[in-house]
């Protein structure tokens, strides 16, 4: 209970109970794309990174190959390698905590850390977001995909147009600013010229190459396009620990 | 290679993605650049899954009731709905885009 007086701890489990709704979608939508129940499983429990798994799912459903559909899931993750070093300068882990704490490293679990002033509330802030996301984004993404999997032919319930949705929706807060926006624009037209023309998947391996190129150019500030998609500390709410 | 190789290299990549940052000195990943390619490619990648997704048949492009679901799930986001009824919303405009006609 004393736990719970701790404003990161509640920021951390918000934001594990608003994330693990996104795996409802993500159940659904992987089984529509064609994988078992226990491969949707093996993605939210091991590879574990909301993004990449709906990248992975995402070429699948178009047709991509399996290297394309790792390929991309790699590449989406690149941020999470960036989140585990900000995330071990600020925590400073024990060399045997490490792996567990890496594991848990996500949007929102670096987000929440990253939030709070204090190093304890960090810790807190930290372990809160990550736990919670895990078992609830784990268990939303089972009941996805029971449910996903009763429901049959994906077209007819409009599981393809989910597809679209989530895509956006997931794209939507990390192109507030006029930069990573003309980012976007200029991928989604370089996957479109591309399509008749590569073998599907390749496209958006394609526009992932733009994008570092344009990265690498120094367009727009550095931290765009890391923003979480459950952002812990809405502007104008009340921010713990500063 | 099977589809249960890919995601489990998939998987493996991403736990040693995530280990490796807290393995590396800082001063290799923490810095301006880094941080913009980490970024672009999130958002360039993110574009290019929504627009296949949207308008892409195998190799061939076509516009059918996946449009009417970016469309609505733009305006369901303009209006800040939650990333669910977002999702929900696609769904709908797609079946319902169906249902009067489109293929």
């Amino acid at each position: 209970m004393l736990l719970l007086r701790s404003p990161a701890v509640r920021v951390g489990l918000s934001v594990a109970l608003a994330t693990g709704l996104y795996g409802l979608s993500f159940g659904a939508l992987s089984v529509a794309a064609g994988l078992d129940v226990l491969q949707t499983m093996a993605l939210s429990l091991l590879l574990f990174s909301g993004g990449s798994q709906f990248a992975f799912i995402g070429v699948v459903a178009g047709g991509g190959s399996g290297i394309s559909a790792m390929s991309a899931a790699a590449l989406l993750g690149i941020r999470n390698g960036v989140y585990g070093m900000q995330l071990n300068v600020l925590l400073r882990p024990s060399r045997r905590r490490k792996l567990v704490m890496a594991h848990l490293t996500t949007d929102e679990s670096a987000a929440t850390a990253s939030g709070q002033r204090d190093p304890d509330e960090q810790r807190r802030g930290f372990w809160a977001a990550g736990i919670g996301v895990f078992v609830l984004w784990n268990l939303f993404t089972l009941v996805g995909a029971v449910v996903g999997n009763a429901m049959g032919d994906p077209a007819r319930w409009g599981l393809d147009g989910a597809a679209v949705a989530a895509f956006l929706g997931l794209l939507w807060p990390r192109i507030q600013a006029r930069e990573p926006a003309a980012i976007a624009v200029v991928c989604a037209v370089v996957t479109l010229i591309a399509v008749p023309f590569v073998p599907s998947g390749v496209p958006i391996l394609i526009a992932a190459v733009v994008a570092a190129v344009l990265g690498l150019s120094g367009f727009g500030p550095p931290t765009e396009g890391l923003e979480p998609d459950v952002e812990p500390y809405p502007p104008g709410a009340p921010r713990g620990g500063s | 290679m099977s589809l249960w190789g890919w995601i489990l290299i998939a998987c493996a990549v991403s736990i040693a993605t995530k280990f490796l940052g807290f393995l590396v000195p800082a001063r290799l990943l923490d810095n301006p650049r880094m941080l913009r390619v980490a970024g672009s490619l999130t958002i360039g990648l993110l574009a290019a899954l929504t627009v296949t997704n949207a308008f892409a048949s195998g190799q061939s492009l076509v516009v059918d009731a996946r449009v009417a679901a970016l469309v609505a799930a733009a305006v369901a986001l303009w209006l800040r709905a939650p990333f669910l009824v977002v999702v929900l919303v696609g769904a709908l405009a797609a079946g319902l885009a169906r249902l009067l006609g489109a293929a």
